[in-house]
């Protein structure tokens, strides 16, 4: 799918894109599903998938990252601070620990799998095992 | 603060404009903290995704706006499969009041905050005086 196709109208049709995934149940009921943070998107790069994650203000070595079968877990704490004598007239930032595991319903090669962290967003690739790997049927 | 509590999650809110953007794409409004010390205002927004190069500070009219855009062209070969939030520009405008030393804005951003640093103009620092 080509979302990028017409540059002009690219980042509008990649946005609805993404709302029409909204309703897509392919994370299913794992046992921190939906409603946790951090928020997750998956996207699909060939036989590949890559988890994209919105952590603004996590610093590195707040976060930890770990992968079992395939499970993905992502955890650490953010914190927002004021200097000392700040008077604090809004707060809109939220501040905590989270701890989410997901369950993918494809077979991962742990062994394979990056994370990259940069900007707030965390991009995880994950390859896909190459005992999952659909095979191609010739059609006689 | 807050160190034992659960993060929560929440949605983002689209701008709500008086003017339409003259360029397609949705725009978010960052979650923001606004703090003053005695030497300066501060405001911290929420941009993740947003890179240094793409942040847009001005100050027209009494009015502080900040345009943080996204560099989605890492999304070019990615095909959608799940998705839990959506991706976009953020924009939100300020108006500051006449006590902001203008000159001396500052900007700074990591991990995908923004902290933009005031100061107040001299004359609206506080002044201890002494009991002689």
């Amino acid at each position: 799918m080509a979302l990028l196709a017409d540059p002009f109208n690219a980042l509008s049709t990649f946005q609805n894109a993404l709302d029409a995934f909204r309703t897509s149940g392919w994370l299913g009921e794992g046992p921190s599903g939906a409603g946790a943070y951090p928020p997750m998107n998956v996207f699909r790069k060939g036989d590949d998938f890559i988890v994209i994650t919105e952590i603004p203000g996590v610093k590195k070595d707040d976060l930890e990252v770990q992968v079992k079968g395939r499970t993905l877990r992502v955890a650490g704490a953010k914190a927002v601070e004021y200097p000392e004598k700040a008077a604090v007239h809004r707060r809109e930032r939220l501040a905590g620990r989270f701890d989410r595991a997901v369950t993918m319903p494809v077979e991962i090669d742990p062994d394979r799998v990056k994370a990259e962290y940069r900007d707030g967003i965390l991009a995880l690739f994950l390859p896909r095992a190459e005992s999952d790997k659909p095979k191609s049927i010739k059609v006689g | 603060m807050a160190e034992g509590k659960e993060m929560a999650v929440r949605e983002k809110k689209e701008v709500a404009a008086k003017e339409e953007k003259t360029t397609p794409g949705r725009y978010f409004v960052p979650p923001a903290d606004i703090y003053e010390t005695d030497e300066a205002l501060a405001v911290v927004l929420e941009m993740p995704g947003v890179e240094k190069k793409d942040i847009d500070v001005s100050l027209e009219n009494d009015v502080l706006s900040v345009d943080g855009r996204i560099d989605f062209s890492k999304y070019r070969d990615l095909e959608p499969v799940y998705a839990e939030y959506n991706v976009g520009h953020y924009a939100r405008s300020f108006s500051l009041s006449d006590r902001i030393d203008r000159e001396k804005i500052s900007a700074n951003i990591e991990d995908g905050v923004l902290t933009l640093t005031l100061p107040k103009a001299k004359a609206a620092q506080p002044r201890r005086i002494s009991i002689g």
